[in-house]
């Protein structure tokens, strides 16, 4: 929930119904919970849309919508030095928006979890979305985060959970990339 | 116009047991330890552009200690979406000061946007901050570090700083140890 505590308008999921079916969004929400991840940084994103829902919904996370990504790993690094866990979702293309903030997180080994909706190399229509996309993995890896990629739905909890017990394990940077085939491809034109 | 050291002096000199600092890169980080070294300083030696986003990480981790995040103009344009991102937290607790020479001193004192036209106090304003602080004198310097340790909204201070550069007085540079000791701090007073 939002600290001054209001939503956006008409997608404020206070008060719109949730979905009931289970997903791996739901799934992945829950290991957020249980991990203790008390601040969820994040710029809007399709792939994340419903996890951003559950996060806004629940009263001990607190959601911080940012203007850019590179917010969000500076975020969490205070949220860290205030004792809480992060997290900060992103779609792929953010991640080229936080190369240098990453510095902070490398230099200081602060913990650092992403978890990131790729775009650009499955079923994507839109060709501005393969150039960052196609170097997402190298990009993090050279910023010295531990790169994991779910392709299959019953394999996302796991492997989020892996990545959260290696960051705040090891303090270090640890991002998840979701395969756009766990998305779907966009509906262009409706 | 106020002397830089001087005024991170004033605004520290009665510093509360709670409250926190995180100094820009560069500048605000040698003023910072120039006013005395201490355990609740997050000194940045890079990050730029972050300084908001570190402080608003922490303010909400530990809504009952105070925040205050001291920074060069520089550092505040680099990050200026983050002042939009704080006005929809607006957290009680965080404070932020722009020590506004009107250049980049850092990096040899070339001219900043602030000198070009730009308002940092407008910006501030627009992003629905609505304590908004033109420190031009010391009387004003004395009412903002009050402010500092007592303000109930999130507050926003634009200091009109003498262009000098004074002789570099440099904190310790290494991250971990930086943030272990803002971390064992926190524990401390909270
Ligand atoms: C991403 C990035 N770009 C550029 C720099 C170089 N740099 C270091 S400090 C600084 C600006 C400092 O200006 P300001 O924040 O106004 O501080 P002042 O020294 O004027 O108080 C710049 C551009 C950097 N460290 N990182
Ligand atoms: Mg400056």
């Amino acid at each position: 929930m939002n600290a001054a505590g209001y939503g956006f308008g008409r997608e404020n999921s206070l008060t719109a119904p949730l979905k009931s079916e289970i997903g791996w969004p739901d799934r992945l929400f829950e290991v957020l919970k249980t991990s203790g991840i008390r601040q969820v940084g994040y710029v809007p994103d399709a792939g994340h849309a419903r996890l951003i829902e559950r996060c806004k919904a629940d009263p001990d996370i607190l959601d911080v919508v940012l203007t850019t990504e590179e917010e969000g790993i500076a975020l969490a690094a205070g949220a860290w030095l205030g004792g809480q866990r992060a997290a900060l979702l992103m779609q792929s293309s953010g991640v080229g928006n936080c190369i240098n903030m990453l510095s902070l997180i490398r230099t200081c080994r602060f913990p650092m979890l992403m978890l990131v909706t790729m775009r650009g190399e499955w079923e994507e229509f839109n060709p501005w979305q393969v150039p960052m996309g196609s170097i997402v993995e190298p990009t993090l890896k050279l910023c010295d985060a531990h790169v994991s990629r779910v392709e299959t739905p019953e394999k996302v909890a796991d492997t989020v959970q892996a990545a959260v017990q290696l960051a705040f394990g090891d303090d270090r940077a640890c991002a998840v990339l979701l395969s756009q085939k766990l998305i779907g491809a966009k509906v262009w034109v409706k | 116009m106020l002397e830089r050291r001087a005024a991170m002096a004033t605004l520290l000199a009665n510093r509360r047991d709670d409250l926190f600092l995180v100094p820009g890169l560069g500048s605000t980080t040698w003023d910072a330890v120039a006013a005395g070294d201490d355990d609740r300083n997050f000194y940045l030696w890079g990050a730029m552009g972050g300084a908001v986003m570190i402080g608003l990480g922490l303010a909400l981790a530990q809504p009952k200690l105070r925040v205050a995040v001291i920074t060069g103009d520089g550092e505040m344009l680099m990050g200026m979406g983050s002042l939009a991102t704080v006005g929809v937290q607006q957290p009680a607790n965080l404070a932020i000061v722009v020590f506004d020479n009107g250049y980049y001193g850092e990096t040899g004192m070339q001219a900043s946007h602030t000198r070009g036209g730009v308002d940092l106090l407008e910006v501030a304003r627009g992003c629905g901050i609505e304590r908004i602080l033109d420190v031009q004198d010391e009387a004003g310097l004395r009412e903002l570090a009050g402010l500092i340790g007592t303000c109930d909204r999130t507050l926003f201070a634009r200091v009109a700083i003498a262009a000098d550069d004074p002789p570099r007085v440099l904190p310790i540079r290494d991250g971990v140890e930086i943030k272990d000791r803002v971390r064992r701090a926190v524990e401390a007073a909270g």
